[in-house]
């Protein structure tokens, strides 16, 4: 069984299409990109799969069962995660109090328990996931006080903070520079890897996608133009999606 | 404030109140019980602040229970403290399940009128029914036992006021326990970003409902609480100048420390005492413009600006803004 | 038969005094995005002024629709100074600032108002009962109605009608639809919003206080009107959505119906009913009758 599997996933906004019978499976231990230009539904395509949105017409099955109309937090306690565009951090708390939060609202129901966010195993294990990632030397500070590139980062700690299954990433690297890129996807998919952890990813730069993911799926006006493995898809880069392809590399 | 000063800050400040318990003259301490119950209120109306909620109706809770335990001890007899509590609790935790159904979906001044439209029409209520409440007379509430024990009047006075302290004690305990409990956080999550919290896989509504819940609760015992004392209730319990006062206790206290909403609360009561002796037609004047001044300049209240001052002076006149 | 149409006439009636006391609480909304709490202070000095107004002027004169005509300019000075003095001196400084601190503001505007009202005017009540008995009566289904509500119907329509030419067919109309639409883009187009703030504050500031100062002839002014009218005009606009003109006239027709309803059904539910509508509506639809739809972009 697929864990995730979408099918004939429709959604307007008025005159925009935004999803065109969209098909996609993804299976368990997949690492796959997500391409495309601005406005071809990728992330709305995420905003449908998490319960953001309720799509006007599709199945969306999330293993083997059918999620559409769920709320996204209802999504999220079934095992999925996901980042932001744009960071979505609590900025008055502290990095780590963002994490604490994540993993305990992640772990178990414990809207519910008594034990303080701050208890030492919890603390530890936050540690060592902002260390992975980097993050461990500015635990202390607001996470509104913290650069944006570290921001998008803290942002995807959170969501692998709640040790999903499967794990969106809208954009990781968007705000940070063309130098530092690789080096910070490497540091976050050599942590994704660790845990083998499904990961979709949306991403603007085909050098990227190339480097990371396994597959790769071309998103042009709310339809899937291609799915493969990225060096087969840029072969065939003389043919249709050829127009997609200059749009989005530049 | 680290956890051993933060202790002895509490041992300190309880010695303190339990000597005063015994030497205060009748007048103060009745003014300081009547200031601890409200206080209940406040700490209630600063947990949903914590969650980025105004409730301008919050009366409407203290006021449920302090009718429900005039209706008790008077209808059925029943003259235990403890008892009418534990009623006057329940009651106002009943109408904070059914209004919180509606309100948690709701956020900002959609919240904040809503809570405002219940507790007016809850004042209707109140008025109209004058066969069972008195309308606007109110109702007598005959002096309680506490744990059986009936007191004449001059101990009834401090054992009323022991007993307040009491049920503050537990419950200032009890929230710090939820303040720094994930549920604690959650809320403070809620005020910032309900986005992520729901990608957290947390339902916001529910944790809104909880924190309404638990606040009306805190309402409730206050508004129990405050009948012994006063021994007399009328509709005004539930009027919005009494759920702007709490407002306005919670605001200049600010929301980060537990004691600053005592204090708060003391202090309030005081100077309305005052206020109303030797200048008439001023108070919600003063309220309104006091407020004006804390939200503009340091939203945390005095509270947060003390906390600022104390950082700023620390890290050497660098700038903080503001914690809310 | 009659009964009905007795029913619908107070009914209307009603709602008319309803739309024209919440929908400048509706327009300010929708332009500016801050529930003015301080609605109900407005109405409250309308209403005074318009009663002391009109006690002056019928000790020296006799002539009936020149009382109308002091109600209306004392509603329009006097909401326009409030107003004026309200957005210049308190709301601005709030402007871009948490919505929880724009609320609280407008409740504080609200709280000095309250007592300020009394040490003004005193607590003693002001009756200005001429506009309303100078008229005398018509007769509906059998039922004498002041004549006088008629003029309210009137002034509601009125001022219904002028909002919506003035919204749709003026120039600055259509710049306060844009605020409306897109604040952010109507100042990148070079749209002076605080102008648009100021017109549209002082325009709501103005409708409070006229539906004070028209109301002041039927009831005996007294300290806490405020309240009452703050949570009815509320309720009002949100069964219709707040921010939407079209909303606060359903929304006054639908409460002022069930009202009269309950009146003539079941009298001791009539305090009530505005909030059992409210309550209704909500539950059913949460964002009211004509929700402003906003989506968040993430």
């Amino acid at each position: 069984m697929p864990l995730l599997e979408v099918k004939d996933l429709s959604m307007h906004f008025d005159a925009i299409v935004a999803a065109d019978n969209l098909n996609v499976t993804v299976d368990a231990g997949e690492v796959v990109g997500i391409i495309g230009p601005n406005g071809a539904g990728k992330t709305t395509f995420l905003n449908l799969v998490t319960g953001y949105l309720k799509p006007q017409k599709g199945r969306i099955m999330l293993m083997g069962k059918d999620i559409v109309g769920l709320r996204p937090h209802e999504i999220t306690a079934m095992g999925v995660a996901r980042s932001f565009q744009m960071p979505q951090l609590f900025l008055e708390l502290t990095v780590l109090e963002n994490i604490l939060v994540a993993l305990a609202t992640g772990s178990s129901r414990s809207l519910h328990s008594w034990r303080p966010l701050k208890n030492k195993e919890r603390i530890n294990e936050a540690h060592e996931i902002l260390d992975r990632l980097g993050l461990d030397e500015m635990h202390n500070r607001l996470a509104g006080e913290i650069p944006e590139g570290d921001r998008k980062l803290l942002d995807v700690a959170m969501a692998f903070a709640l040790k999903p299954k499967l794990l969106f990433m809208d954009e990781p690297t968007s705000g940070v520079s063309t130098e530092d890129k690789f080096q910070v996807m490497d540091r976050l998919m050599n942590v994704l890897n660790q845990s083998e952890v499904t990961t979709v990813f949306i991403e603007h730069d085909m050098s990227v996608v190339r480097r990371y993911a396994k597959r790769v799926l071309v998103f042009n006006e709310g339809k899937v133009m291609a799915d493969g493995h990225p060096e087969a898809i840029l072969k065939k880069e003389t043919q249709s999606i050829q127009g997609v392809e200059i749009k989005c590399c530049k | 404030m680290n956890r051993t000063s933060q202790q002895t800050t509490l041992i300190v400040l309880l010695g303190f109140m339990v000597v005063l318990g015994f030497i205060l003259p009748d007048w103060m301490r009745y003014l300081f019980t009547v200031a601890l119950c409200k206080a209940f209120v406040v700490l209630g109306i600063v947990i949903l602040l914590r969650a980025g909620l105004v409730s301008f109706g919050h009366a409407l809770f203290f006021a449920a229970a302090a009718y429900s335990v005039a209706f008790s001890a008077n209808l059925w007899g029943i003259r235990e403290a403890l008892v009418l509590i534990i009623l006057g609790v329940l009651a106002s935790l009943a109408l904070a399940a059914i209004i919180g159904l509606l309100v948690a979906g709701y956020r900002e001044i959609f919240f904040a009128m809503l809570t405002l439209a219940f507790s007016m029409a809850f004042f209707g209520v109140l008025v109209k029914a004058y066969k069972f409440t008195g309308g606007t007379d109110g109702l007598h509430i005959p002096s309680p036992t506490i744990l059986g024990l009936q007191f004449s009047p001059e101990i009834s006075s401090i054992a009323k006021y022991f007993l307040t302290l009491f049920c503050l004690l537990i419950v200032v305990y009890l929230i710090n326990r939820l303040v720094n409990s994930p549920f604690g956080y959650t809320l403070r999550a809620v005020k910032e970003n309900e986005i992520r919290v729901s990608y957290m896989g947390c339902s916001v509504r529910k944790a809104v409902y909880l924190a309404f819940l638990i606040s009306g609760g805190l309402a409730g015992l206050g508004g129990s609480l405050i009948t012994f004392d006063v021994g007399h209730i009328d509709p005004y319990l539930s009027y919005w100048t009494t759920s702007g006062e709490f407002v306005f206790v919670a605001l200049l206290s600010g929301t980060g420390n537990v004691f600053a909403c005592l204090g708060g609360s003391v202090f309030v009561e005081f100077i309305k005492t005052y206020a109303f002796k030797y200048a008439p037609y001023t108070w919600q004047m003063v309220l309104g413009g006091i407020m004006l001044v804390v939200i503009l300049f340091s939203p945390g209240g005095l509270w947060a600006l003390y906390e600022n001052l104390r950082r700023r002076m620390k890290m050497g006149g660098k700038k903080f803004d503001a914690i809310t | 038969m009659n009964n009905i149409l007795v029913i619908m006439a107070d009914g209307v009636l009603f709602a008319s005094w309803l739309f024209l006391v919440a929908v400048g609480l509706t327009l300010i909304y929708g332009v500016m995005r801050i529930l003015n709490i301080a609605h109900g202070s407005l109405y409250t000095i309308g209403a005074y002024t318009g009663a002391v107004f009109v006690i002056a002027y019928c000790q020296k004169s006799n002539w009936l629709p020149g009382s109308y005509l002091v109600l209306l300019g004392a509603a329009i000075l006097a909401g326009l100074i409030l107003g004026t003095i309200m957005e210049r001196g308190v709301l601005r400084w709030f402007y871009g600032k948490e919505v929880v601190l724009q609320l609280l503001s407008t409740y504080a505007i609200f709280l000095i108002l309250e007592d300020v009202y009394k040490l003004v005017f005193g607590v003693k009540p002001y009756y200005a009962y001429k506009p309303l008995l100078g008229a005398g009566n018509f007769i509906i289904g059998g039922v004498n109605y002041p004549r006088y509500y008629l003029i309210l119907f009137f002034m509601a329509v009125l001022a219904g009608i002028l909002l919506w030419l003035f919204i749709n067919k003026t120039r600055f109309g259509k710049l306060v639809l844009a605020v409306i639409h897109d604040p952010e883009i109507s100042l990148a187009m070079g749209i002076k919003i605080d102008r648009v703030y100021i017109v549209a504050f002082s325009l709501g500031a103005i409708l409070a206080a006229l539906g004070g100062a028209f109301t002041a002839p039927m009831i005996a002014v007294v300290p806490g009107l405020a309240v009452e009218v703050i949570v009815i005009s509320f309720a009002v606009v949100i069964i219709g959505g707040l921010g939407s003109f079209v909303g606060a006239g359903l929304g006054a027709l639908i409460v002022g119906l069930v009202r009269s309803f309950a009146v003539h059904y079941v009298p001791a539910l009539e305090l009530f009913t505005v909030y059992f509508v409210m309550a209704a509506v909500l539950l059913i639809r949460p964002q009211g009758l004509f929700p402003t739809k906003e989506v968040r972009k993430i």
